[in-house]
């Protein structure tokens, strides 16, 4: 069983729900990032998700493509970051999840993407771009190694899907609030509440929610029905625009859920 | 041949041609995709759809679109015969309507309300506001800012077509934002709007779907040739930039003994690294959709492009097209925005056709090849569009003020 396994059963031993904080590395540099790390740990995360930086993020809005161009122009690559995960081992263990698109993996090369990252400590991937369908070789591959395959399950996913994204996945499900990019506003009409319940009694682990969420408030309402809260945007604009108050902000969202 | 009719059959049903296509996209989009590859499946067999876009294309479009026989540049260049394909002469000015309006017409079927878009050169924004305008439908356009201000006329006609233009000011600004941008929208907005992809590039099923609305180009060259010459050519030329004129073209030559050469764009030259050129730079990649051919860093990312042609300003290439090259079938070339530039004018000159910076390219191509070849030789370009639209542009290149 890896970290982010044995976090969803300890938090479900403590009836808590996960807080899954998105941040992206680089941004502005990664020496901040580990500031960054060791922040989001000190208030409360139970799974950090760490953004490799892509020129053409198509699964995301302003916010985080501005925070990748930043990164970019630090010179920050999928190679730099796997070997700071490594680095930033010595001071936490909490467990990591790269988000990336598919073609820095594909350039690196699957499999050695998948050692690297294992090696390196990191627990899982989540790749907006690579459907299920077009990962069965790196599914199997990755799950060969333990790290964790993390897909997204759509608010347009027909039932079939669901069954099929549910059982490839592995650590938890990536459930994407709403049709739209990162960093939109949330709405959480009826539809979403019985298609989410529907996600959770088809998967056998656990479904956590991610888009959209900006406010404590919006944590709260989804750490009711989900297991576990993903927020990047709203973390990385205030981290950029407002450092001084991103303490505070992150732990009111901690509280929350 | 065997391996020739092993093309006609691509893509697979992975939407795959060889090792490049596929179907890379956010999950919010994978049914979209199902949907779309149904709802083709069904039209391409539906007699009183077919007979509606062939009517259109008879009434509205103006096809066939002819073959003309281009004296003076042939006899100017002083070698083999040269065809174009007047897809300039296509309602709206370019191929780009073939495409467009097939697939507004498919999207009325389908119950969609709303057309998005992205556009380089305007050319398939305006395609696009134009099939919205004619079956009814909402329309709204992407295009890079730095587009924008090279293609002011056509903004201007999307505008006057009823379409919304938004203009993208993010990463390059050019044809891969706004492409990152309609996604975007449609990632928004999927249920009630169909984003007319408008080359053969993105996930399948859209290369497949762009190149079947394309090859009506190569059947009516096929007929016209035949009967002018009572025979095939030895030659296709086309620029290439997603591809959706050359696949158009070439589709119906796959079998026949006739070379084809696909022209990408060279800028300022391959080792000044400001260039289209995806097979002389570039490697395979994912990117928007699919596997293909991409100008890429070593660590995947996307690099900057640069064509005097804006619709050939692109980072990737449809994958039937690596396709078509690692079997050897279609040869793959450059012409520099200079080549293209000449030509641009040569063309003017001598047959009194303003062709598009696009088409420029491949006319190009046919300035060198037609010199080194017999006169009983016979090269058919596509003139996939007319240069309206470059005007403006290339009288601020030769720093003329209009």
């Amino acid at each position: 069983m890896n970290k982010i396994e044995t976090t969803f059963k300890r938090l479900k031993a403590e009836n808590k729900k996960a807080f899954i904080p998105y941040i992206m590395a680089g941004d502005p540099d990664l020496e901040k990032t580990i500031e960054h790390v060791m922040l989001l740990t000190e208030c409360g995360a139970d799974i950090i998700e760490l953004g490799v930086p892509f020129s053409d993020p198509l699964a995301d809005g302003p916010t985080i493509q501005r925070a990748a161009e930043r990164a970019l122009k630090a010179g920050v690559t999928l190679r730099r970051i796997i070997q700071f995960v490594k680095n930033i081992r010595q001071y936490t263990q909490i467990p990591i999840v790269l988000m990336t698109y598919y073609n820095p993996v594909f350039k690196y090369g699957e499999l050695p993407f998948i050692k690297d990252s294992v090696a390196a400590g990191i627990d899982g991937v989540i790749i907006p771009d690579l459907p299920p369908e077009e990962g069965i070789d790196f599914i199997k591959l990755a799950q060969d190694a333990d790290l964790s395959t993390i897909f997204l399950v759509a608010p347009t996913s027909t039932r079939e899907r669901i069954k099929y994204i549910t059982s490839v996945s592995s650590g938890f499900i990536y459930y994407v609030s709403m049709t739209g990019i990162t960093g939109s506003k949330l709405d959480m009409d009826r539809t979403f509440k019985s298609h989410i319940a529907h996600v959770k009694k088809v998967a056998d682990k656990p479904v956590a929610v991610g888009f959209g969420v900006s406010t404590p408030e919006d944590a709260k309402t989804i750490a009711q029905i989900a297991d576990g809260v993903i927020i990047g945007s709203a973390i990385v604009k205030r981290l950029y625009e407002h450092p001084l108050s991103a303490k505070d902000f992150i732990k009111k969202l901690r509280e929350a859920i | 041949m065997q391996k020739i009719k092993i093309i006609r059959k691509l893509p697979d049903k992975n939407g795959y041609f060889g090792q490049y296509g596929g179907r890379f996209i956010p999950e919010t989009l994978m049914p979209a995709l199902q949907e779309l590859e149904e709802a083709y499946s069904k039209t391409k067999k539906d007699i009183s759809f077919q007979n509606e876009l062939k009517h259109l294309q008879e009434t509205y479009i103006g096809r066939p679109t002819p073959l003309y026989f281009a004296k003076r540049l042939t006899r100017h260049l002083g070698g083999a015969k040269i065809y174009l394909k007047r897809e300039d002469l296509a309602h709206t000015g370019a191929h780009k309507i073939n495409n467009a309006l097939g697939q507004a017409l498919l999207a009325k079927k389908m119950g969609k309300k709303r057309l998005i878009a992205e556009t380089g050169a305007g050319q398939h924004g305006v395609a696009t506001a134009t099939g919205a305008a004619l079956v009814g439908l909402e329309c709204e356009i992407y295009m890079g800012s730095e587009d924008v201000q090279r293609q002011s006329l056509n903004v201007f006609r999307m505008k006057l077509l009823g379409a919304n233009v938004n203009e993208v000011n993010i990463g390059s600004k050019t044809l891969k934002d706004a492409i990152n941008e309609a996604l975007r929208d449609w990632t928004t907005n999927v249920r009630n709007t169909h984003y007319v992809m408008g080359t053969v590039f993105g996930p399948h099923p859209f290369p497949m779907l762009v190149r079947d609305f394309q090859s009506v180009i190569g059947r009516e060259a096929k007929k016209q040739i035949l009967k002018i010459e009572g025979k095939l050519p030895d030659y296709l030329i086309a620029c290439v930039g997603g591809g959706s004129n050359a696949m158009g073209l070439f589709y119906e030559f796959l079998y026949d003994n006739v070379k084809m050469i696909g022209v990408e764009a060279g800028g300022k030259g391959i080792e000044s690294g400001e260039h289209a050129a995806r097979f002389a730079g570039g490697s395979i990649g994912v990117f928007q959709g699919c596997k293909s051919y991409l100008l890429q860093d070593d660590n995947g990312n996307v690099l900057g492009t640069h064509s005097v042609s804006a619709g050939l300003d692109y980072a990737s290439i449809g994958p039937e097209h690596p396709y078509l090259r690692d079997i050897k079938r279609v040869q793959y070339t450059y012409a520099t925005d200079k080549e293209a530039l000449s030509a641009f004018e040569l063309l003017s000159k001598t047959e009194g056709i303003i062709p598009a910076l696009e088409s420029a390219h491949a006319i190009a191509e046919a300035v060198k090849l037609a010199q080194s070849l017999p006169k009983h030789k016979i090269i058919i370009v596509n003139l996939s569009g007319r240069g309206d639209k470059d005007v403006q542009q290339v009288a601020r290149i030769k720093g003329i003020e209009l």
